[in-house]
């Protein structure tokens, strides 16, 4: 075991892949002799050369595009969006195209792609460096979507996406890119994708997040269990497919849920699993259903004041468990 | 026709009178076939037709000037005879029109002509215009990578040449020398908006320029010029010197498609007139004076292409709607 952050995960992941397969490489902005602008292909160019480090032009339409093209023609492309604010650009090219290639085709074809990309706030990246597009692409049939909380669910996780026959957008939060260490063993392992994990088993509340905020959420959980309330806490790490069966399962042993995310309420993650939880374990339920989630503002402002106001802190999480629990 | 030169053409050889004999064939019967596609669309037959008509020379003598079997080709949706160029036969192309069970493009879960024949290096996987082309370039650069001489043929209107994601591809093939032949299909209309109000400039090709790349505009409807230009530029992408912007003029015979009346922007004269530019009668009597055609092979060519035509038409309407079971298959691969 050895402990490292989530970007020396999320690189030593793409190493590895890269080493393991020749179809596999990866292209976007400023990831060659710059190593990318947090890093995450540090070393690369020199390891695996200009032709599958490629440092392409400020494109995202094309670097999409063209990701999606070289997987159609049996590559297997990693897709590096600098910032998720830049990922509108692809909507066309990954919603449109490459969510429908196998589909379309009659599995004629399929794309072999990952879009890798930094989202997430906290970090006083304002309206244009902070963004959280996960619902977007999480809509989508024929995408996967992985948002992964930790180094070792990061390096798992993506692996196994770059191993995926279909496109992943993979999900990483860049305030738990340094900020977040945890120990990763040596020796190879992947994560299956599709799969929730219980973070904390409790069996008073199951509070349901993904990304930056299963930090908080195990923190409001530690301190709320000196005040003898049983937190379960789950990573989704996946948010599409969805994992149902963890969630039904917990949600039937505590009979109560909290939904935390980052990404703003209306239409987001946790109204899915509000719905899948309403679904399947309502005779379980002895409280409604809550949810804890970022404002509805079109995107984190940048002066400190103003940004706290947007970011869900623990206390907030704590509280909200509380009233739960007493419900 | 004015014809721009800002790289080198003209190096290939001339065509035999096989080939162009072969490249004939192929546009009567591609011609045949969409005539026929258009007269079931009138008659309620066929739900849905944008028709080729115009464009034959330009599609087939391109496919001819390159490898099938090798090279790809990247269409829309107004690329039947480049369809017919590569081998998909009328009982295939028919079952699309038709919405029926066996399509080989996409299970007939597209439009008809959409999908993909990966065994015959053809991909037109989407109605949004200009999205292939940065497809096309992918393409290219999997080739590359993969250590094959490959080139990929992307097809697209002038339409499409305003979008960003045509910028977009074009700049990234030439920055990486990628070996992609981007053919514009000019015909003057984006559905109704004219090239005066699509481009300020004259001709789309001048954009090669901008971005260090060949670029050619050509007599589309005249299949030498055509097979020297396409050759031409596969030869420089086969050994890395990077794409070429080939913008073949030609005229839309027939409205946008079997839904638009083109007498709502086109006036009378200007509809005859489209319609006289015809590449397969063009070739026909070119053929025929040179002495390469004769009355009777070419009464042959379109007496068999006749036959299996009302077979496909048949064969078509016979045929069975997907069965509603398969309408969860390939979502996701399933493992």
């Amino acid at each position: 075991m050895k402990e490292v952050n989530v970007i020396e995960a999320v690189r030593q992941a793409m190493y590895e892949e890269m080493d393991r397969d020749q179809d596999v490489f990866i292209l976007g902005e400023d990831i060659g002799v710059r190593g990318g602008v947090f890093l995450a292909t540090d070393g690369f160019l020199e390891a695996f050369g200009a032709h599958r480090v490629i440092d392409t032009p400020i494109s995202e339409s094309a670097i999409a595009g063209v990701a999606l093209g070289a997987a159609m023609q049996g590559m297997r492309p990693i897709v590096e969006i600098e910032f998720a604010d830049f990922i509108w650009p692809v909507f066309n090219q990954i919603l449109g195209e490459a969510a429908r290639i196998r589909y379309g085709t009659n599995g004629k074809l399929h794309a072999p792609l990952v879009l890798r990309a930094p989202y997430g706030g906290g970090i006083r990246g304002g309206l244009y460096h902070s963004q959280s597009p996960e619902a977007y692409f999480a809509h989508t049939p024929g995408l996967k979507v992985v948002a992964p909380s930790t180094p070792f669910d990061a390096k798992g996780l993506l692996k196994s996406a770059i191993r995926d026959n279909d496109p992943v957008v993979f999900l990483e939060h860049k305030k738990t890119y340094r900020l977040v260490k945890g120990n990763i063993p040596k020796e190879e392992y992947t994560i299956p994708i599709g799969k929730a994990d219980v973070k904390i088993e409790g069996g008073d509340v199951t509070v349901v997040t993904y990304g930056l905020m299963l930090h908080h959420c195990v923190e409001a959980a530690r301190i709320l269990k000196d005040n003898n309330i049983d937190v379960e806490v789950i990573d989704l790490r996946t948010l599409r497919p969805i994992d149902h069966e963890t969630l039904i399962k917990s949600v039937t042993k505590t009979g109560k849920a909290l939904i935390v995310h980052e990404d703003t309420l209306a239409l987001g993650i946790g109204a899915e699993i509000s719905a899948i939880l309403s679904e399947n374990v309502f005779e379980y339920l002895d409280a409604p259903i809550k949810r804890l989630a970022g404002p509805e503002v079109p995107a984190m402002p940048f002066s400190p004041t103003l940004e706290n106001e947007f970011m869900i802190n623990s206390e907030d999480i704590i509280n909200a468990l509380k009233e739960l629990a007493e419900y | 026709m004015p014809k721009q030169k800002i790289g080198k053409v003209g190096r290939e050889k001339p065509n035999s009178s096989d080939r162009l004999l072969e490249i004939y064939s192929t546009m009567a019967r591609s011609r045949l076939l969409d005539e026929r596609v258009w007269q079931l669309n009138r008659q309620g037959r066929a739900a849905l037709v944008a028709s080729s008509q115009g464009h034959e020379a330009l599609q087939v003598a391109s496919v001819y000037a390159l490898q099938k079997g090798k090279d790809l080709f990247y269409t829309y949706y107004r690329d039947l005879a480049v369809m017919v160029a590569l081998g998909v036969t009328p009982r295939e192309i028919m079952l699309g029109y038709m919405a029926k069970s066996g399509e080989p493009m996409s299970g007939a879960r597209q439009f008809p002509t959409q999908g993909a024949m990966p065994n015959l290096g053809l991909v037109n996987l989407s109605n949004v215009v200009a999205t292939q082309l940065p497809q096309a370039v992918g393409a290219a650069l999997a080739c590359v990578q993969k250590g094959s001489d490959a080139v990929v043929a992307v097809y697209f209107g002038d339409g499409a040449s305003s979008t960003g994601d045509c910028h977009e591809a074009m700049n990234f093939a030439s920055v990486h020398k990628l070996p992609v032949i981007f053919i514009c299909e000019n015909n003057g209309y984006a559905i109704s908006v004219p090239l005066e109000k699509q481009m300020a400039v004259k001709n789309v090709s001048v954009r090669g320029d901008s971005y260090n790349m060949p670029g050619f505009t050509i007599d589309g409807t005249n299949v030498v010029e055509v097979f020297k230009t396409v050759s031409d530029a596969a030869n420089r992408a086969r050994i890395g010197e990077g794409p070429t912007l080939i913008e073949g003029m030609v005229e839309r015979n027939l409205p946008h498609t079997g839904d638009d009346d083109d007498r709502r922007y086109r006036s009378e004269d200007e509809i005859v007139k489209a319609k006289e530019k015809n590449p397969v009668r063009i070739l026909r009597e070119l053929l025929k004076k040179d002495n390469i055609l004769t009355n009777e092979v070419d009464l042959e060519i379109n007496k068999a292409a006749k036959i299996s035509i009302d077979d496909a038409t048949e064969y078509g309407e016979s045929a069975s709607y997907p069965d509603p079971d398969e309408f969860y298959d390939h979502v996701y691969s399933q493992v």
